[in-house]
């Protein structure tokens, strides 16, 4: 593993616990992401994609939210043993997120303006004018017009809206931006115009990000690498075109063989059966067991071992190898 | 037109629907032709405030046309009086979106898919009524026991699965589906869109089908409608409007798609701005403002709906230069 990783996952647990019952939300996870890298999390609600953001950014609502096990390494520091203090300063300055729905995520009752300029002044030390400029710049680049700095959220456009979140993510030049569905609310014309954005600041300030979604198109739009996630585990992870094109876990194949095919008509929908499981009442064994075409008996009582190096899987057996061959 | 004209459904002349906002009138749905033959589906496909739903709620009659005609089998539903309209909703019915907000929480599903049968008066007595829900519920994959189950217990796939057998309950011709996967997960999407199709086949069904995802409707069209700013803009069998797309919004729309192909990469092509607004739009092409081809008689002249090539319909005045050629997007 090179020097330049710049978070790194491991063993990551966390679960939701009230009185009446234990959520285990993520599962044991294990991931890195490289400087100048961008990694897709995809999976199905309550695959425990948002759980994960949540971890890094050590927003994780406690109660009933616990990270029981695991480390989460950003620039070589475990940010569970943060102080608040130390939380701030990462938050901002060292990881940034986006989050699904910027109707809410901006304040109604302040300008878009005053609530930029708000985050510039409490990370740094710098003057009010100072701040001003840096936000009406920042605005220029995401596509929002400066003179816009005074006009309050309910003004703006979904897509406007979404912009002003991406550029107040940017503000402190984040190492790491985490999006959580930046685009899932927007429409497809409006999506293309905040990925592109997305994608061309990420390359002028060589950011890494985590771009959490549930459309496998998005993420191999804009992400080197991807993690599929289930019921709280990663069950496939690699690069994008080795991921794509060779999946290797039925979970994965069978996402890619639900979705409708732009380039292919006749292609029928077979769909995953059944539901994902509940996080409270996981099965024994593979989680996903209960789903898959393919489960024998071991799979039902053991957890499944970690194959590959590069293009790692979770699966008691390698399905899909030998019919490539 | 004119040999397929005795197996159309629903049919609509300059169909408008205006909504009055303190600014003037909000232009939902403006000028609307369309046909939807039987045993077809009509995919709409648009962006959110494109009137694709209202659309199809004046169809049926849920929102009352400002102008223009409705037909369903030739027969004008704006005519009808209130009892008839009752009559026919037997025909014709809707299934909404969110699963979670259109079943009552307080009833099971049994009585849910019941709820029509007894409106209706399809059966005198209970156990008929009981013996069509059980049908109903296998025919759309449900398993018995959840006859007393309530709403809360069920996922959005399944609440879907209940929201459709009661829309069948009382043998409907026509549906209309208004983004009925949108809220799904991709797995469970597949599941719903199967079952749409099966019951298509088994039932001889009609659907319109409302969806903001070109890949979805894609799918299960058999001709698609593109909708902007209230109007319909593109109209041609699936095959075409994917290979020969003829509006430059359409192309636009079309190239926005995030692809999983990853052995391709497409240019994408990015349209300048956003929707503009529908109330009290100005005369002219309603794409004008953001269409890189516009000229001055896009920006004066309304640009008619209509039959530019055998079966597809375009609302464009530079259509014949984009059919050529000779119009390119810039990526």
């Amino acid at each position: 593993m090179g020097n330049n990783v710049l978070l790194d996952v491991k063993n990551l647990h966390v679960h939701y616990v009230t009185s009446e019952i234990t959520a285990k939300a993520v599962n044991g996870i294990d991931f890195t992401v490289r400087a100048g890298e961008a990694l897709g999390l995809v999976g199905e609600t309550g695959a425990g994609k948002t759980t994960t953001a949540l971890s890094i950014m050590q927003l994780i609502p406690d109660p009933p939210g616990i990270i029981v096990d695991g480390e989460i390494n950003f620039e070589g520091n475990n940010v569970i043993f943060n102080t608040d203090k130390q939380n701030r300063d990462m938050r901002g300055n060292g990881i940034a997120m986006i989050f699904q729905d910027p109707m809410t995520a901006l304040n109604p009752i302040m300008t878009v303006g005053a609530q930029l300029a708000e985050v510039v002044l409490t990370h740094e030390k710098v003057s009010k004018a100072e701040a001003k400029k840096r936000v009406m710049e920042l605005l220029e680049i995401v596509g929002v017009k400066s003179d816009r700095y005074d006009d309050y959220p309910h003004q703006f456009s979904g897509g406007q809206k979404q912009r002003v979140v991406i550029a107040m993510s940017l503000l402190c030049n984040p190492k790491l931006l985490i999006a959580d569905e930046p685009t899932t609310a927007l429409d497809v014309t409006i999506q293309a115009q905040v990925l592109d954005i997305i994608n061309k600041l990420r390359e002028q300030y060589k950011m890494s990000m985590i771009l959490i979604t549930h459309d496998l198109g998005v993420v191999a739009e804009t992400c080197d690498d991807v993690a599929i996630m289930y019921a709280g585990q990663i069950v496939e992870t690699g690069s994008v075109r080795d991921v794509y094109l060779h999946p290797k876990h039925p979970y994965t194949r069978g996402l890619f063989d639900s979705i409708p095919k732009m380039d292919d008509d006749a292609a029928e929908l077979i769909p995953i059966e059944g539901t994902i499981s509940n996080a409270a009442d996981l099965p024994d064994g593979c989680y996903f067991h209960p789903r898959c075409r393919y489960c024998q008996e071991i799979c039902k009582t053991q957890q499944p071992p970690q194959r590959g190096e590069e293009h790692k899987f979770m699966c008691h057996f390698d399905l899909f190898s030998k019919e490539e061959a | 037109m004119s040999s397929t004209e005795d197996k159309v459904l629903i049919e609509t002349r300059r169909l408008k629907k205006y909504f009055p906002v303190p600014a003037g009138f909000l232009h939902a749905v403006d000028d609307v032709n369309l046909t939807i033959n039987k045993g077809e589906t009509l995919g709409i496909v648009g962006e959110s405030g494109c009137g694709k739903s209202t659309l199809g709620r004046v169809i049926l009659r849920l929102h009352e046309a400002t102008s223009g005609d409705v037909l369903y089998d030739g027969m004008n539903v704006n005519d009808f009086t209130d009892d008839e309209m009752r009559y026919m909703r037997q025909n014709m019915q809707i299934i909404f979106q969110d699963p979670y907000a259109s079943l009552n929480p307080r009833m099971t599903i049994g009585q849910i898919i019941e709820e029509p049968l007894k409106l209706h008066k399809v059966y005198e007595k209970a156990e008929e009524r009981r013996k069509r829900v059980e049908e109903l519920m296998e025919l759309v994959g449900l398993p018995m026991r959840s006859y007393n189950q309530y709403p809360h217990e069920f996922d959005g796939g399944r609440r879907q699965r209940v929201v459709i057998a009661r829309a069948l309950s009382i043998n409907p011709q026509f549906i209309v589906c208004d983004e009925p996967v949108s809220a799904l997960d991709v797995s469970v999407q597949a599941q719903i869109l199967n079952l749409l199709m099966d019951l298509q086949k088994k039932m001889q069904l009609t659907y319109m089908f409302i969806s903001h995802d070109l890949s979805v409707v894609k799918h299960i069209s058999t001709n698609i409608g593109v909708m902007y700013l209230g109007q319909l803009i593109e109209k041609a069998p699936k095959s075409a409007i994917f290979s020969e797309p003829l509006h430059p919004y359409t192309i636009a729309l079309l190239s926005a798609i995030p692809s999983i192909n990853v052995l391709q990469k497409s240019k994408k092509i990015i349209l300048k701005g956003e929707i503009t607004s529908p109330i009290n739009p100005k005369v002219g092409c309603r794409f004008a403002a953001r269409c890189p081809f516009a000229t001055e008689k896009c920006r004066t002249e309304n640009p008619e709906f209509v039959e530019v090539k055998p079966d597809h319909f375009a609302a464009c005045h530079r259509w014949q230069e984009v059919a050529d050629g000779t119009l390119k997007f810039d990526v």
